[in-house]
């Protein structure tokens, strides 16, 4: 993934890509592909701590996640996004690092809480894991402590955006431009 | 039976070289307690159980305790009945370098939890344990956490332990430098 | 269950690891399990994934500053962690709570106990015995509490509300009625719980006579809270030891009984929780009639200039999963010399080891769901 060196952040952001209006066959699909994809986003129940009780609430009936075709899955070979919920310490880290080879591409992570952002207010910490960025690729990152449902639900709007944006076939398929 | 008793009683059935040292000053002692020698202590253990006067049926909880300056490592039981209603608070004083002292295991099955993280994160060697392992720390791990001179190591099996500060990181704050 | 001989010819023995991620561990527990298929042999607990070193950080934080690391301490029974740590600290430095503070901590402590009890206890109890359609149900009860909590002290779930001396707001107006109705509502909901899922056949034949846990055997091992007086104990901190203004207060301290089975089983400690939900409603009731007779805005008592407190001091608080303890000693400084938390979970959980050779795995999952073990408790 190529990497623009202004903003730091990965093509898929300032390219413009998979837009309805051209009407070139490769967009046109890849447009399709990413509707179906964005739409149904399976994510991981790694609900750690705290976070982990927010994450449940943003699930339960009043903030549903599953009315945007997020299902929870307790496996990680059937789902797509990970949303690593809470604080990491040293000894789940390895794990974490396991459970993330094992999702198969495309695969998405979410950050959720200050904990797994930096480490959260567990700085001084020495069993605490400064971030989960240091053990897997991190794509949103959702702050807060816990985040509100409401923030964790734009947190996997932004994942949705996110995949609209994407060159699926290109990706996937290696389809030429 | 109030704390100033119960110390009395034991200090005349085991002896003072065992149970000593009686503090209660009501301005920093607000649970009375006592010095135990740790040796004695499966033998103190014990009489408190099984004794009708004391009837202690329960550990309420064991807290290792580091003192650098003073160049001993505490060893706090708070201690409950349920049948008497009373509380009953020991400590036993063990040298820094080789702390070890016998398990209460066999007296009260809920000290065998409670020794394993006092070993884990202080380094207490409590003999006749049946299983004393690492508990809430990886088993790699290597040093006493909650020891007063530990020092952190600079990563774990490659992950780093520290977070580069974003504030020095991405230069925020600072004026950017001119062209 | 009929006793189980374990030959030398049965060494189609297994090695399985629950764990540490798995839908039904309560937080990240790693288990363990010898088993020959379905029974099992020995389950050995692995803790210690989320162990947060938070003991380790009290002695670098301020006495007070240090009331955020202590929601972290159990963040399902926030405000008992909360409370615990104020109490050490106000029995340490001889600090006197008034009487509104004490009321408002009574009635945002019997909030987080219902909260911690329907919703996450027992909604996962049911869940993971394979009931799944009730956690939502439960979820949305706890999200009314939520709301309240929210008025009342800006936070849904790590809130920081107790302070050393008393609490940091006072109830809005207008929300002692917006909780009594919903105390109203709430025990509707209770009796809907009760048809669905505690007297459900299938869900007794679950958990009635599995995991039995004798009175001696829960003294012994440490047990405490609902763990404790479901084996047939009766003792309850708020009656027996009372603190606050819990004397002032009048509510049944219920205990297991044994009704479809045998007194310390699972479904014992089930039960119990539904019921401490009826009494807590009670003691909410109570606790919005008397708070009205001390005058507003009086919540914090006199604090001295500098915490510098030289000393040591154990209190303890009745929290959602038992009796809580904080040991804290002072030296001379802003910061804590040391301070231990005990908790009930902890201890709960050393008892699983002992309990398991004999049961089903999925009983095993029932046991643990049924002592109400979380995470964050053990490992601190």
């Amino acid at each position: 993934m190529a990497t623009n060196p202004t903003t730091g952040l990965d093509d898929r952001y300032t390219d413009d890509a998979g837009s309805v209006i051209n009407t070139r066959v490769d967009q046109m699909v890849n447009w399709l592909l990413n509707w179906g994809r964005s739409n149904s986003v399976w994510y991981l129940l790694f609900g750690l701590a705290c976070c982990a009780i927010e994450l449940m609430q943003t699930g339960g009936p009043r903030a549903d996640l599953e009315r945007f075709g997020s299902a929870p899955r307790p496996s990680p070979r059937s789902s797509d996004l990970i949303i690593v919920a809470g604080t990491l310490t040293y000894k789940m880290a390895l794990r974490v690092k396991r459970l993330f080879d094992q999702m198969s591409e495309p695969r998405y992570v979410i950050s959720m809480g200050s904990c797994s952002n930096c480490g959260g207010l567990f700085q001084y910490a020495y069993s605490v894991c400064k971030g989960v960025d240091q053990i897997i690729p991190v794509d949103i990152y959702v702050p807060g402590c816990p985040p509100r449902p409401e923030a964790l639900l734009e947190g996997l709007l932004k994942i949705q955006e996110k995949i609209k944006g994407e060159k699926y076939l290109q990706q996937r398929y290696g389809v030429a431009v | 039976m109030q704390p100033k008793e119960m110390f009395d009683v034991l200090a005349a059935h085991f002896g003072p070289e065992v149970i000593f040292d009686f503090h209660a000053d009501p301005k920093k002692d607000k649970d009375p307690w006592f010095q135990v020698k740790p040796y004695e202590i499966e033998a103190v253990a014990e009489f408190l159980k099984t004794d009708a006067r004391f009837a202690i049926d329960t550990l309420e909880c064991l807290t290792g305790v580091d003192y650098p300056d003073k160049n001993h490592i505490a060893v706090v039981y708070h201690l409950y009945s349920y049948a008497l209603r009373h509380r009953l608070v020991m400590k036993a004083f063990l040298p820094r370098e080789d702390p070890a002292i016998p398990t209460v295991v066999n007296v009260w099955s809920v000290a065998n939890w409670h020794e394993r993280e006092c070993y884990d994160l202080l380094g207490v060697l409590f003999e006749g344990h049946p299983d004393l392992r690492r508990l809430l720390l990886p088993d790699d791990w290597e040093g006493y956490p909650l020891r007063k001179d530990y020092a952190e190591k600079d990563e774990y099996h490659g992950i780093p332990t520290t977070r580069p500060n974003p504030l020095e990181l991405f230069q925020l704050g600072k004026a950017p430098a001119k062209a | 269950m009929t006793d189980v001989v374990f030959t030398n010819e049965m060494d189609e023995e297994m090695l399985l690891n629950m764990g540490p991620h798995h839908p039904s561990t309560h937080g990240v527990l790693r288990f363990i399990v010898q088993s020959d298929g379905e029974i099992i042999r020995k389950a050995v607990p692995d803790v210690g994934y989320l162990h947060r070193s938070i003991e380790k950080i009290g002695e670098r934080c301020t006495y007070p500053g240090y009331m955020p690391y202590t929601d972290r301490v159990d963040y399902l029974a926030a405000m008992f962690a909360n409370e615990v740590w104020a109490m050490a600290c106000e029995k340490l430095m001889d600090i006197q709570v008034p009487p509104r503070a004490q009321y408002l901590r009574i009635i945002s402590c019997e909030l987080n106990r219902i909260a911690s009890h329907f919703a996450i206890s027992l909604g996962t109890t049911a869940m993971d015995v394979g009931a799944v359609t009730p956690f939502p149900y439960a979820l949305r009860e706890r999200e009314y509490i939520n709301d309240f909590i929210e008025e009342l002290c800006g936070a849904r779930l790590t809130y920081n509300y107790h302070r050393i001396g008393g609490v940091s707001f006072d109830m809005p107006k207008g929300w002692d009625d917006k909780v009594l109705k919903w105390v109203d509502h709430f025990e509707r909901i209770l009796d809907e719980w009760d048809r669905l899922i505690t007297h459900n056949s299938i869900f007794v034949k679950r958990l009635a006579n599995v995991a039995i846990i004798s009175a001696e055997e829960a003294v012994d091992w440490g047990l405490v809270g609902p763990n404790l007086r479901a084996s047939g104990v009766k003792w309850d901190l708020r009656k027996d030891d009372a603190y606050s203004a819990y004397a002032n207060i009048d509510f049944d301290v219920p205990v297991g009984s044994g009704h479809y089975g045998t007194t310390g089983d699972c479904w014992d400690r089930f039960w119990l929780r539904v019921a401490e939900c009826r009494e807590s409603c009670k003691i909410l009731r109570q606790a919005f009639e008397q708070i009205k007779k001390w005058p507003e805005d009086e919540i914090v008592g006199d604090l001295p200039k500098k915490m510098r407190p030289e000393g040591e001091a154990y209190a303890r608080v009745e929290s959602a999963r038992g009796d809580m303890g904080c040991y804290v000693i002072g030296a001379g400084k802003e910061e804590p010399y040391r301070c231990r938390f005990r908790t009930g979970s902890f201890n709960a959980m050393s008892i699983i080891e002992y309990k398991s050779p004999g049961l089903f795995l999925a009983d095993l999952v029932a046991l643990i769901a049924s002592l109400d073990v979380v995470a964050p408790e053990i490992d601190r």
